[in-house]
Protein backbone atom coordinates (compact mmCIF):
# COMPACT_ATOMS: atom_id res chain seq x y z
CA UNK A 1 0.00 0.00 0.00
CA UNK A 2 1.04 3.74 -0.96
CA UNK A 3 2.64 5.54 2.04
CA UNK A 4 1.54 9.26 2.30
CA UNK A 5 4.20 11.49 3.59
CA UNK A 6 3.96 13.00 7.03
CA UNK A 7 4.16 16.62 5.40
CA UNK A 8 0.69 15.79 3.47
CA UNK A 9 -0.91 14.87 6.52
CA UNK A 10 0.55 18.21 8.11
CA UNK A 11 -1.10 20.22 5.38
CA UNK A 12 -4.39 18.40 4.94
CA UNK A 13 -4.56 18.97 9.39
CA UNK A 14 -3.78 22.51 8.63
CA UNK A 15 -6.40 23.51 5.98
CA UNK A 16 -8.55 21.39 8.14
CA UNK A 17 -8.51 24.11 10.74
CA UNK A 18 -8.22 26.34 9.00
CA UNK A 19 -11.77 25.34 6.95
CA UNK A 20 -12.94 25.09 10.97
CA UNK A 21 -11.88 28.79 11.36
CA UNK A 22 -13.85 29.83 8.24
CA UNK A 23 -17.37 27.77 8.75
CA UNK A 24 -17.15 29.64 11.79
CA UNK A 25 -16.62 33.04 10.75
CA UNK A 26 -19.22 32.48 7.65
CA UNK A 27 -21.87 31.73 10.28
CA UNK A 28 -21.24 35.51 11.34
CA UNK A 29 -22.29 37.25 8.30
CA UNK A 30 -25.95 37.23 7.45
CA UNK A 31 -26.27 35.22 4.29
CA UNK A 32 -29.62 34.38 4.78
CA UNK A 33 -30.75 30.78 3.31
CA UNK A 34 -27.07 30.82 2.04
CA UNK A 35 -25.95 30.21 5.51
CA UNK A 36 -26.45 26.78 5.33
CA UNK A 37 -25.29 25.64 1.95
CA UNK A 38 -22.20 27.49 2.80
CA UNK A 39 -21.66 25.66 6.09
CA UNK A 40 -22.61 22.62 4.43
CA UNK A 41 -19.94 22.66 1.04
CA UNK A 42 -17.45 23.89 3.99
CA UNK A 43 -18.00 20.76 5.65
CA UNK A 44 -18.21 18.15 2.50
CA UNK A 45 -14.74 19.99 1.10
CA UNK A 46 -13.70 19.14 4.75
CA UNK A 47 -15.28 15.08 5.01
CA UNK A 48 -13.99 14.74 1.01
CA UNK A 49 -10.23 15.82 2.09
CA UNK A 50 -10.67 13.05 5.36
CA UNK A 51 -11.67 10.89 3.01
CA UNK A 52 -8.96 11.46 0.22
CA UNK A 53 -6.23 11.62 2.44
CA UNK A 54 -6.65 11.06 6.12
CA UNK A 55 -8.74 7.41 5.25
CA UNK A 56 -6.28 7.42 1.73
CA UNK A 57 -9.20 6.41 -0.53
CA UNK A 58 -7.39 8.22 -3.25
CA UNK A 59 -5.34 5.56 -3.27
CA UNK A 60 -7.39 2.66 -2.21
CA UNK A 61 -8.74 0.16 -4.99
CA UNK A 62 -11.63 0.59 -7.18
CA UNK A 63 -13.79 -1.90 -5.42
CA UNK A 64 -12.95 0.39 -2.45
CA UNK A 65 -14.35 3.72 -4.13
CA UNK A 66 -17.16 1.58 -5.73
CA UNK A 67 -18.26 1.18 -1.86
CA UNK A 68 -18.18 4.77 -0.83
CA UNK A 69 -20.21 5.69 -3.93
CA UNK A 70 -22.62 3.32 -2.82
CA UNK A 71 -22.48 5.06 0.81
CA UNK A 72 -23.50 7.94 -0.97
CA UNK A 73 -25.98 6.73 -3.14
CA UNK A 74 -27.87 5.51 -0.44
CA UNK A 75 -27.67 8.63 1.38
CA UNK A 76 -28.99 10.53 -1.50
CA UNK A 77 -31.96 7.80 -2.03
CA UNK A 78 -32.62 8.73 2.03
CA UNK A 79 -32.60 12.37 1.79
CA UNK A 80 -34.47 12.70 -2.16
CA UNK A 81 -37.06 10.53 -1.27
CA UNK A 82 -37.79 11.59 2.41
CA UNK A 83 -37.50 15.30 1.36
CA UNK A 84 -39.65 15.00 -1.48
CA UNK A 85 -42.37 14.86 0.48
CA UNK A 86 -41.51 16.95 3.29
CA UNK A 87 -40.50 20.01 1.18
CA UNK A 88 -43.05 19.79 -1.19
CA UNK A 89 -46.04 19.94 1.72
CA UNK A 90 -47.98 23.48 0.28
CA UNK A 91 -51.42 23.30 1.21
CA UNK A 92 -53.55 22.36 -1.69
CA UNK A 93 -55.39 25.74 -1.38
CA UNK A 94 -52.63 27.93 -2.27
CA UNK A 95 -51.96 25.99 -5.49
CA UNK A 96 -55.54 26.80 -6.81
CA UNK A 97 -54.58 30.38 -5.88
CA UNK A 98 -52.27 31.02 -9.09
CA UNK B 1 6.64 -9.29 14.70
CA UNK B 2 4.97 -12.52 15.40
CA UNK B 3 6.01 -15.20 12.11
CA UNK B 4 2.34 -16.68 11.28
CA UNK B 5 1.23 -13.12 10.69
CA UNK B 6 4.03 -13.26 7.86
CA UNK B 7 1.55 -15.97 5.79
CA UNK B 8 -1.84 -14.90 4.38
CA UNK B 9 -4.67 -16.82 5.53
CA UNK B 10 -5.82 -20.11 3.23
CA UNK B 11 -7.92 -18.38 1.01
CA UNK B 12 -6.22 -15.57 0.11
CA UNK B 13 -3.70 -15.06 -2.95
CA UNK B 14 -0.80 -13.24 -1.03
CA UNK B 15 -0.57 -10.61 2.19
CA UNK B 16 -1.99 -7.56 0.08
CA UNK B 17 -4.92 -9.17 -1.27
CA UNK B 18 -5.56 -10.41 2.53
CA UNK B 19 -5.13 -6.63 3.66
CA UNK B 20 -7.32 -5.22 0.82
CA UNK B 21 -10.16 -7.53 2.13
CA UNK B 22 -10.11 -6.32 5.44
CA UNK B 23 -9.91 -2.63 4.96
CA UNK B 24 -13.17 -3.05 2.46
CA UNK B 25 -15.11 -4.93 5.30
CA UNK B 26 -13.97 -1.91 7.61
CA UNK B 27 -15.31 0.08 4.42
CA UNK B 28 -18.45 -1.80 4.16
CA UNK B 29 -19.13 -1.25 8.04
CA UNK B 30 -18.40 2.53 7.87
CA UNK B 31 -21.58 2.83 4.78
CA UNK B 32 -23.80 0.99 7.36
CA UNK B 33 -22.64 3.40 9.69
CA UNK B 34 -22.79 6.76 7.55
CA UNK B 35 -26.99 5.56 7.02
CA UNK B 36 -27.29 4.74 10.86
CA UNK B 37 -26.11 8.28 11.45
CA UNK B 38 -27.76 9.40 8.25
CA UNK B 39 -31.73 8.83 10.16
CA UNK B 40 -30.83 11.32 12.35
CA UNK B 41 -29.28 13.69 9.89
CA UNK B 42 -32.83 13.14 7.90
CA UNK B 43 -35.06 13.73 11.18
CA UNK B 44 -32.90 17.17 11.55
CA UNK B 45 -33.72 18.27 8.19
CA UNK B 46 -37.20 17.89 8.43
CA UNK B 47 -37.65 19.53 11.93
CA UNK B 48 -35.67 22.53 11.06
CA UNK B 49 -37.64 22.41 8.06
CA UNK B 50 -41.01 22.45 10.37
CA UNK B 51 -39.39 24.86 12.92
CA UNK B 52 -36.98 27.28 11.72
CA UNK B 53 -37.18 29.71 14.26
CA UNK B 54 -37.46 28.18 17.10
CA UNK B 55 -34.19 25.81 15.93
CA UNK B 56 -32.06 29.09 15.41
CA UNK B 57 -33.14 30.09 18.58
CA UNK B 58 -32.77 27.00 20.86
CA UNK B 59 -29.52 26.59 18.59
CA UNK B 60 -28.07 29.71 20.61
CA UNK B 61 -28.21 27.96 23.82
CA UNK B 62 -25.43 25.75 22.71
CA UNK B 63 -21.65 26.97 23.28
CA UNK B 64 -20.26 28.03 20.07
CA UNK B 65 -16.80 28.30 21.39
CA UNK B 66 -16.61 24.93 23.46
CA UNK B 67 -17.94 23.46 19.78
CA UNK B 68 -15.40 25.38 17.65
CA UNK B 69 -12.68 23.70 20.03
CA UNK B 70 -13.94 20.77 20.13
CA UNK B 71 -14.07 20.46 16.52
CA UNK B 72 -9.92 21.48 16.21
CA UNK B 73 -9.60 19.09 19.41
CA UNK B 74 -11.05 16.22 17.17
CA UNK B 75 -9.00 17.24 13.57
CA UNK B 76 -5.56 17.09 15.62
CA UNK B 77 -6.92 13.73 17.36
CA UNK B 78 -7.18 12.88 13.91
CA UNK B 79 -3.39 13.81 12.91
CA UNK B 80 -2.34 11.56 15.56
CA UNK B 81 -4.32 8.22 14.34
CA UNK B 82 -2.76 9.30 10.43
CA UNK B 83 0.39 9.53 11.97
CA UNK B 84 0.52 6.80 13.92
CA UNK B 85 -0.52 4.68 10.28
CA UNK B 86 2.59 5.96 8.93
CA UNK B 87 4.74 5.22 11.62
CA UNK B 88 3.33 1.43 11.39
CA UNK B 89 3.79 1.47 7.36
CA UNK B 90 7.49 3.06 7.98
CA UNK B 91 8.63 0.95 11.32
CA UNK B 92 8.60 4.02 13.08
CA UNK B 93 7.55 2.85 16.29
CA UNK B 94 8.12 6.43 18.21
CA UNK B 95 5.70 7.75 15.44
CA UNK B 96 2.85 5.02 15.61
CA UNK B 97 3.04 4.93 20.03
CA UNK B 98 2.88 8.95 20.10
CA UNK B 99 0.29 9.20 17.32
CA UNK B 100 -1.87 6.79 18.97
CA UNK B 101 -1.23 8.12 22.64
CA UNK B 102 -2.36 11.50 20.89
CA UNK B 103 -5.53 10.76 19.99
CA UNK B 104 -6.44 9.15 23.38
CA UNK B 105 -5.65 12.18 24.92
CA UNK B 106 -7.45 14.71 22.45
CA UNK B 107 -10.12 12.11 22.04
CA UNK B 108 -10.87 12.14 25.81
CA UNK B 109 -10.41 15.99 25.97
CA UNK B 110 -13.57 15.94 23.81
CA UNK B 111 -15.53 14.04 25.90
CA UNK B 112 -14.35 16.11 28.77
CA UNK B 113 -15.41 19.36 26.79
CA UNK B 114 -18.81 17.35 25.87
CA UNK B 115 -19.88 16.32 29.17
CA UNK B 116 -18.96 19.77 30.77
CA UNK B 117 -21.54 20.87 28.06
CA UNK B 118 -23.82 18.15 29.06
CA UNK B 119 -23.57 19.63 32.51
CA UNK B 120 -24.78 23.08 31.56
CA UNK B 121 -27.70 22.06 29.79
CA UNK B 122 -28.99 19.66 32.66
CA UNK B 123 -28.65 22.93 34.64
CA UNK B 124 -30.22 25.29 32.33
CA UNK B 125 -33.14 22.47 32.61
CA UNK B 126 -32.32 22.06 28.17
CA UNK B 127 -32.44 18.31 29.18
CA UNK B 128 -35.26 16.49 27.43
CA UNK B 129 -36.81 13.69 29.95
CA UNK B 130 -34.45 14.35 32.58
CA UNK B 131 -35.09 18.69 33.25
CA UNK B 132 -37.08 20.07 30.61
CA UNK B 133 -38.61 23.53 31.07
CA UNK B 134 -41.52 23.06 29.52
CA UNK B 135 -43.12 27.06 30.52
CA UNK B 136 -40.51 28.65 27.75
CA UNK B 137 -42.29 30.52 24.85
CA UNK B 138 -42.17 27.56 21.70
CA UNK B 139 -41.06 24.86 24.43
CA UNK B 140 -42.04 21.83 21.97
CA UNK B 141 -40.41 23.03 19.04
CA UNK B 142 -37.08 23.36 21.61
CA UNK B 143 -37.45 20.03 23.33
CA UNK B 144 -37.50 18.62 19.51
CA UNK B 145 -33.98 20.65 18.98
CA UNK B 146 -32.45 19.26 21.92
CA UNK B 147 -33.87 16.52 21.56
CA UNK B 148 -31.87 15.71 18.23
CA UNK B 149 -29.21 17.34 19.93
CA UNK B 150 -28.51 15.07 22.47
CA UNK B 151 -29.17 12.10 20.14
CA UNK B 152 -26.81 12.90 17.31
CA UNK B 153 -24.26 14.38 19.32
CA UNK B 154 -24.92 11.72 21.83
CA UNK B 155 -24.48 8.85 19.43
CA UNK B 156 -21.28 10.70 18.12
CA UNK B 157 -19.73 10.56 21.59
CA UNK B 158 -21.04 6.57 22.26
CA UNK B 159 -18.83 6.07 19.09
CA UNK B 160 -15.61 8.18 19.86
CA UNK B 161 -16.01 6.30 23.23
CA UNK B 162 -15.88 3.09 21.80
CA UNK B 163 -12.87 4.60 19.56
CA UNK B 164 -10.79 5.59 22.28
CA UNK B 165 -11.25 1.93 23.97
CA UNK B 166 -10.25 0.47 20.27
CA UNK B 167 -7.13 2.85 19.91
CA UNK B 168 -5.87 1.82 23.99
CA UNK B 169 -5.57 -2.01 22.57
CA UNK B 170 -4.17 -1.00 19.50
CA UNK B 171 -1.51 0.74 21.86
CA UNK B 172 -1.35 -1.93 23.84
CA UNK B 173 -0.43 -4.58 21.34
CA UNK B 174 1.42 -1.79 19.51
CA UNK B 175 3.63 -1.62 22.84
CA UNK B 176 3.66 -5.40 22.47
CA UNK B 177 5.32 -5.24 19.23
CA UNK B 178 2.64 -6.65 17.08
CA UNK B 179 2.75 -5.17 14.34
CA UNK B 180 5.23 -4.04 11.57
CA UNK B 181 5.24 -3.22 7.86
CA UNK B 182 3.98 -6.38 6.97
CA UNK B 183 0.89 -6.52 9.25
CA UNK B 184 -0.71 -3.79 10.85
CA UNK B 185 -4.47 -3.64 9.52
CA UNK B 186 -5.71 -3.53 13.11
CA UNK B 187 -4.37 -0.29 13.15
CA UNK B 188 -5.49 0.72 9.07
CA UNK B 189 -9.18 0.21 10.60
CA UNK B 190 -8.91 1.70 14.04
CA UNK B 191 -7.98 4.70 11.89
CA UNK B 192 -10.82 4.48 9.24
CA UNK B 193 -13.44 4.30 11.95
CA UNK B 194 -11.69 7.11 13.87
CA UNK B 195 -11.98 9.79 10.94
CA UNK B 196 -15.37 8.20 10.07
CA UNK B 197 -16.36 9.64 13.26
CA UNK B 198 -14.74 12.57 13.19
CA UNK B 199 -16.70 13.15 9.71
CA UNK B 200 -19.39 12.94 11.28
CA UNK B 201 -18.68 15.64 13.97
CA UNK B 202 -17.42 17.89 10.84
CA UNK B 203 -21.46 17.90 9.57
CA UNK B 204 -23.24 18.10 13.31
CA UNK B 205 -20.62 21.13 14.76
CA UNK B 206 -22.34 23.59 12.25
CA UNK B 207 -25.82 22.33 11.88
CA UNK B 208 -26.18 22.20 15.67
CA UNK B 209 -24.18 25.41 16.78
CA UNK B 210 -23.75 27.73 14.09
CA UNK B 211 -27.61 28.19 13.15
CA UNK B 212 -28.21 31.99 12.63
CA UNK B 213 -25.40 33.08 15.32
CA UNK B 214 -25.41 36.12 13.20
CA UNK B 215 -28.25 37.71 14.36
Amino acid sequence: MKVISETTYYIICGSLLVFTVLTYLAALVDLGEWNLVVALIIAAVKGSLIILFFMHARYSSHLTWMVIGAALLWLGILFSLTLSDYLTRIPFASVLIF
Amino acid sequence: MQKAEQFPELQYRDLDQQREAAELGMWIFLTTELLLFGGLFISYAVYRHTYPEVFAEASRHLDTVIGTVNTGILIISSLGMALAVYGAQTAKRKRLLFGLIAAIVFGTAFMVLKGIEYYHHYLNAEFPGLRFDYSVPDAKGKQVFFFLYFAMTGLHAIHLTIGIVLVCIILYLAYRRRFSPDYYTPVENAVLYWHFVDIIWIFLFPLLYLIDVHK
